[in-house]
């Protein structure tokens, strides 16, 4: 009876260790041996994971050593722990804001601004919605602005013609440079909105939201709009500018491309710690942005830059150039891609 | 008592063994302690972040404002709109689980022939045993579609999905508690109350309930514990939008879905928003514990009713 | 007639109570099972759903939960021994199985706190294997000392005695009459609070798992993701594809709770032949 229990326990302590070592490592390395794996720690923007999630893919698969996490703690939350060495590259949809750059200067962390792709953000409603089809951005900051907390909730409290329907509000997190771009270039004051909303560092639960919900509105980056076609239907924005299109325009890659729709657009970055660039595979994966990653940014649903960018890019890359281009720091509105060429010369 | 006992010659036999006794005896003693401990683990954890949280908010602030913003840039502390959250998903749960549960007890204990209650009691253990990502993926991919096609107003994140489906999962908790509660009650009520000429739903409803009253209300009680600290099917279909209201079409955030949605994001130590999820944690580890005990106590009583 | 009714309306709730669990059964088979095959079970993550595989989140819910038994098990019977053959009577004893019922009831989402301040923080374990073990393990401690506790008082008084009256030390009883006939509703126990440990989302995701790994774990100090929190990733992604990975995700982890439970069973059984014999 004991050596009965005994075996028993004996063949299960067995599974577990057996589980415990070769659940580990299951890689299948050039030459079926065994390396030690390098790990790339990538973190940040939701709005720039679909293009790095893709970058890693492919990269991983043309070099199995190598290991990528991509976390979606948001621009500023990706910032905070780049600022702390905790991660070798920051994905972020605005360039890096005086605090963090203070951040990182003070933690001797020095960084290369790379841009590496064009972004719409995109108002979007449920495709239910027949009414919002076009909004202006003064009735969006008027939605949007700290003092609409409890106060703008129904459809018709936006404009008089729509309905007098609850409105449901989804957007980015505050730790979201999508967030932080959108209060800028609509409310005025970047990090100003009211806190009333489904707010969420993951896009995809914003998608989520809408797509359930005949009375949503929300804002996300155009990938995942492209994404999730029919599930989600777009807002055109009517900026009152004449000189950069007239009336309002819907997002999509060729507006964005061309500069009409605005003030909602922007560039995509990522910085890279100067320290990690020493590392072969870290260079390896960086490179790839401006190789393979040009196409899988049209796949992911992006706009690539220009050509003359990219080179430019490449060149800062090269030349290990750090620091901004952005004194100012922080959410630049309305910056097109001639003045964004401009501004890295 | 046992050991005592025993001849001479043998004790002295065990005084050689006895070296090693006292030795594996504390060893043994101090694996029971880390229950202890951990349980101390938990309060001082949740008590040193929560003391540091209010440091900077006020208690008044946190327990009775009713706006929950403590991640945007002018933030507010009031825990309520959260609460009510949970308080509405557990609210809807229990108006599923504990009616039905009941029902299904009674039926268990008092009408069901022994084949069918031995089939039928693994399966509600299968309920039970199901991961509740996997409830929640049911809740928002199955049960709010269907109740959208009833309820054409019903956002996709709501409390009525999630709730119905909480209430799935509790129902074989209550089930099998309170079916030990009638169990408990002994054979000679329920048949003095049919030699007087009750009937079956009679003698269940009047005489075997009651009796086993305190042990039915532990249960309840339980179940109402288990409602508000579960975290994967608010989180999954809930939604993330803390909200003062009692409506269940329109998406809400339970407290434990918020704590999920910090930790989601970056929580670097030592800042006010890592220490929200400690405070609302512990409010969530007090309510429950409250539960917990009155719980155990109204068993305790009931065992000694009918021991 | 009242009565009638009665009876057909708890029998109708029982059925209905079944009937949602068979819902849930048939609606995830159904959404799920196109999309399982080896290529799932072997490969990685990706943002094609169609190429998406569970590997690293398999491989890593059996490393955590290795390091979870490894810690759990001997904690838990050892505290269990204690309780029911040494401590049963004295006052410290009642407190602390008042303490341990307790613990079993706690919201799984306060040991992920827990284990966030004491093992990421404070014992610097990071957001490692280590960690999400430890912090499963302090989970499912209390319920191997209850089911544990719930096995031993299932032996019979007469063995004990018997071998004390042939002059056996307290420990020599336990080890060589007590433990031998208690250990299969002892391991029951055990694979039953495993197979709830590997079910968990909450503590681990608290603790830090992160969802976007694309590796298997390669040691206790790796980063990782496990089977739930790699399910709960692809349901909140809104593409019907990624849904159906999620269920297909959500058969696996059935598969795997499935076998667990099958072996408790099967032990389950031996039990009875044994003490019948």
């Amino acid at each position: 009876m004991f050596q009965f229990a005994c075996r028993y326990t004996a063949a299960i302590a067995l599974m577990l260790t057996a589980a415990a070592c070769g659940g580990g490592a299951h890689r299948e390395a050039p030459g079926g041996e065994r390396q030690h794996s390098a790990m790339i720690r990538v973190d940040g923007s939701s709005t720039v994971y679909p293009i790095t999630e893709a970058v890693a893919e492919e990269f991983h698969k043309a070099n199995r050593e190598v290991n990528v996490t991509v976390g979606v703690s948001g621009t500023g939350g990706g910032f905070q722990k780049f600022c702390r060495g905790e991660t070798d590259i920051s994905d972020a949809s605005r360039p890096i804001k005086p605090s963090e750059i203070e951040a990182c200067r003070t933690a001797a962390i020095d960084y290369i601004e790379l841009p590496i792709a064009y972004d719409g953000l995109a108002v979007v409603v449920h495709p239910k919605n027949t009414w919002a089809r076009s909004m202006t951005v003064e009735e969006l900051k008027k939605l949007w602005a700290p003092e609409a907390q409890g106060k703008i909730t129904r459809w018709s409290q936006v404009r008089a013609s729509w309905p007098d329907r609850d409105i449901h509000l989804f957007g980015a997190g505050v730790d979201s440079g999508t967030y932080d771009y959108f209060t800028d270039a609509i409310v005025g004051t970047e990090g100003a909105s009211r806190g009333d909303f489904t707010s969420s560092e993951d896009d995809n639960v914003l998608v989520q939201g809408i797509a359930g919900d005949e009375l949503a509105l929300g804002f996300m980056g155009l990938a995942y709009v492209e994404q999730n076609a029919g599930k989600l239907a777009l807002v055109a924005v009517d900026d009152r500018n004449p000189q950069n299109g007239d009336g309002p325009v819907a997002a999509s890659v060729e507006t964005v491309r061309n500069g009409t729709y605005q003030p909602l657009s922007r560039p995509l970055f990522i910085y890279v710690a100067r320290t990690a660039m020493d590392r072969r595979e870290v260079q390896a994966f960086v490179d790839s942005y401006f190789t393979t990653g040009k196409a899988l940014v049209s796949e992911v649903g992006y706009v690539p830059l220009t050509d003359d960018i990219y080179e430019l890019a490449q060149k800062h890359l090269a030349d290990r150039k750090v620091g901004t281009a952005f004194g100012a720091g922080g959410s630049q509105v309305g910056l097109t891609l001639e003045a964004l060429l401009a501004r890295e010369r | 008592m046992i050991g005592e006992a025993q001849p001479a010659a043998a004790r002295r036999r065990r005084i050689g063994a006895m070296g090693a006794e006292p030795a594996i005896e504390w060893a043994l003693f101090l694996c029971a302690l880390l229950s202890v401990a951990t349980t101390i683990g938990i309060i001082v954890v949740l008590a040193s972040e929560t003391w540091a949280f209010f440091g900077r908010v006020a208690l008044t602030e946190f327990l009775t404002g009713t706006e929950w913003t403590p991640l945007f840039a002018a933030p507010q502390f009031g825990v309520l709109p959260v609460v009510a959250g949970t308080a509405l998903v557990s609210s809807i749960a229990m108006a599923v689980a504990l009616p039905a549960g009941l029902l299904s007890a009674i039926y268990l204990s008092e009408y069901a022939s022994a084949p069918l209650r031995r089939t039928v009691k693994p399966v509600l253990e299968v309920l039970a045993g199901i991961p509740t990502v996997v409830y929640g993926y049911f809740a928002l991919l199955f049960v709010t579609p269907l109740l959208q096609r009833v309820i054409p107003e019903l956002s996709g994140f709501n409390a009525l999905g999630p709730g119905i489906v909480m209430g799935i999962m509790i129902l074989p908790l209550v089930s099998s508690l309170a079916e030990d509660a009638m169990r408990g009650v002994p054979v000679g009520l329920r048949e003095g109350s049919y030699a007087l000429g009750a009937t079956k739903m009679q003698t269940s409803l009047r005489v075997v309930v009651p009796a086993a009253f305190s042990g039915i209300t532990a249960a309840f009680i339980l179940a109402v514990s288990r409602a508000l600290g579960e975290t994967m099917i608010v989180a999954i279909a809930a939604g993330q939008q803390p909200r003062l209201t009692l409506d269940p079409t329109v998406p809400i955030e339970t407290m434990t879905a918020y704590i999920v949605q910090v930790s989601l994001g970056d929580t670097p130590q030592g800042t006010l928003e890592y220490r929200t999820i400690f405070a609302v944690g512990t409010l969530l580890f007090a309510g429950t514990f409250i539960l917990n005990l009155a719980s155990a106590w109204l068993r305790e009583r009931y065992r000694e009713e009918y021991a | 007639m009242k009565d009638f009714a009665f009876r057909v309306l708890s029998l109708l709730v029982l059925y209905l109570a079944l009937a949602a669990l068979a819902a849930l059964l048939i609606d995830v088979a159904v959404d799920g099972s196109s999309r399982l095959s080896w290529d799932f079970i072997r490969g990685f993550p990706s943002r094609r759903a169609s190429a998406a595989g569970i590997w690293p989140a398999l491989a890593g819910s059996i490393l955590v939960i290795g390091v979870t038994a490894a810690l759990a098990v001997p904690v838990g019977v050892a505290a269990a021994i204690y309780l029911e053959e040494y401590g049963s009577r004295s006052r410290l004893a009642r407190i602390i199985e008042l303490n341990i019922t307790n613990l079993a009831a706690v919201p799984s989402i306060i040991y992920g706190l827990l284990g966030l301040g004491l093992f990421v923080r404070m014992m610097a374990l990071g957001r490692s294997v280590l960690a999400g073990g430890a912090t499963l393990a302090l989970l499912a401690l209390p319920v191997i000392i209850l089911s544990t506790r719930e096995a031993l008082r299932a032996v019979p008084k007469s063995l004990r005695e018997g071998s004390y009256a042939l002059g056996a030390t307290r420990w020599q009883t336990i080890w060589h009459q007590v433990l031998p006939v208690a250990m299969p509703g002892i391991l029951t126990g055990i694979i039953l609070a495993l197979s709830r440990a590997i079910g968990e989302t909450a503590p681990l995701i608290t603790i830090g798992a992160v969802t976007f790994v694309s590796f298997a774990p390669d040691g206790l100090w790796s980063p990782f993701t496990v089977l739930p929190i790699q399910i709960f990733n692809w349901v909140s992604r809104p593409q019907p594809e990624f849904q159906v990975n999620a269920a297909a995700g959500i058969i696996v982890l059935l598969a795997v709770l499935l076998t667990m439970n099958g072996v408790a069973v099967v032990l389950r059984d031996r039990l009875q032949k044994r003490t019948q014999a």
